[in-house]
């Protein structure tokens, strides 16, 4: 397989595979080196890459494991993964759409949120990922990712609600 | 009436029962300027998971062609030479004589030609000679020390 014909698989979703870095590890460096790794990983098996029956599922999961694996390595050497990235970016993009406060109260809910929460919430709501292939991915059941996902939108919500009433009464 | 329909979805979306479809819907009603106030909470949310959708990725992987050479192969290539060598020169023709009379001629020829060489060297090591005459005269240097060893005497 030539370098071309693998950017044509990986171009499409390696965004995705950066932005659910980016949840689980917050800090965009971190994101980066994440996605590097698992892109290059692909690379090295590409032989193997015909065989896959969805590569973008089977990216996907890898990214949560490596991440995981990642998050898991840093708390045992007591270590937090620091993120410098408090301005991002592309806050022109998000000037765009009437930035104020609240986006990042829903990005600071969503950081507290439990792993799994996190990830099926940026799996669903962002990148928009069918009930069956998350459950694929995650190597849970249809009715987990749904209890899980319910959860995680209920606590989002509760959160907002407090914060939103916080500023009236 | 639209407001009920979306109330409803709501209520299905915290449930974790929308549809993708149902859930574009709601994405597109909060991404409005005016929400009814009861619902205002919501729209941070919403408007959260657009802007993230827009992220990208920018930097580069660097995807090495990875040009193991196999070692193993130069030995092979190696064998292979050689093979090659020895079949092309292979000494199929080193002059044998198959009639005894011709190679009893041309082994006595031979021979000859070594012995008469050989001949002309040793005859040049004759000059040899010519050293042991100079070595003799020497001898007469005993007389000279002789007679100083007599005037030293005194």
């Amino acid at each position: 397989m030539t370098q071309g014909e693998f950017l044509n698989i990986v171009m499409p979703f390696k965004d995705k595979v950066f932005r659910l870095a980016k949840r689980l590890l917050v800090s965009t460096e971190e994101a980066e080196d994440a996605t590097q790794e698992v892109l290059l990983k692909l690379w090295n098996n590409k032989k193997k890459i015909q065989e896959y029956k969805n590569v973008e599922a089977f990216s996907m999961t890898m990214t949560k494991n490596f991440c995981y694996d990642k998050l898991k390595s840093k708390q045992a050497q007591n270590l937090k993964i620091v993120h410098s990235n408090y301005e991002d970016g592309n806050t022109s993009l998000q000037k765009q759409i009437e930035l104020n406060d609240s986006v990042d109260w829903v990005s600071k809910i969503i950081e507290e949120l439990p792993e799994q929460q996190k990830v099926i919430i940026q799996l669903r709501d962002i990148e928009e990922y069918d009930f069956d292939e998350i459950a694929k991915m995650l190597d849970m059941n249809n009715t987990a990712v749904r209890v899980n996902l319910s959860r995680a939108r209920k606590a989002i919500r509760e959160k907002l609600t407090n914060t939103h009433n916080y500023g009236i009464k | 009436m639209v407001l009920n329909n979306i109330e409803k979805l709501l209520e299905k979306y915290e449930s974790g029962e929308t549809t993708l479809n149902e859930e574009q819907q709601l994405k597109h009603y909060f991404s409005k300027e005016t929400v009814e106030p009861h619902l205002e909470m919501y729209k941070p949310m919403f408007a959260y998971f657009l802007v993230n959708q827009q992220e990208q990725f920018t930097k580069d992987v660097p995807l090495k062609t990875k040009r193991t050479f196999n070692y193993k192969w130069i030995s092979v290539a190696a064998v292979a030479v050689l093979m090659l060598g020895f079949y092309f020169n292979q000494p199929n023709n080193v002059g044998t004589i198959e009639d005894p009379q011709l190679a009893f001629n041309e082994v006595s020829k031979a021979l000859e030609m070594i012995s008469n060489n050989f001949n002309k060297g040793a005859s040049t090591v004759g000059y040899l000679n010519e050293v042991n005459k100079g070595t003799a005269t020497l001898g007469y240097l005993n007389e000279i020390e002789n007679a100083t060893g007599i005037i030293f005497k005194n």
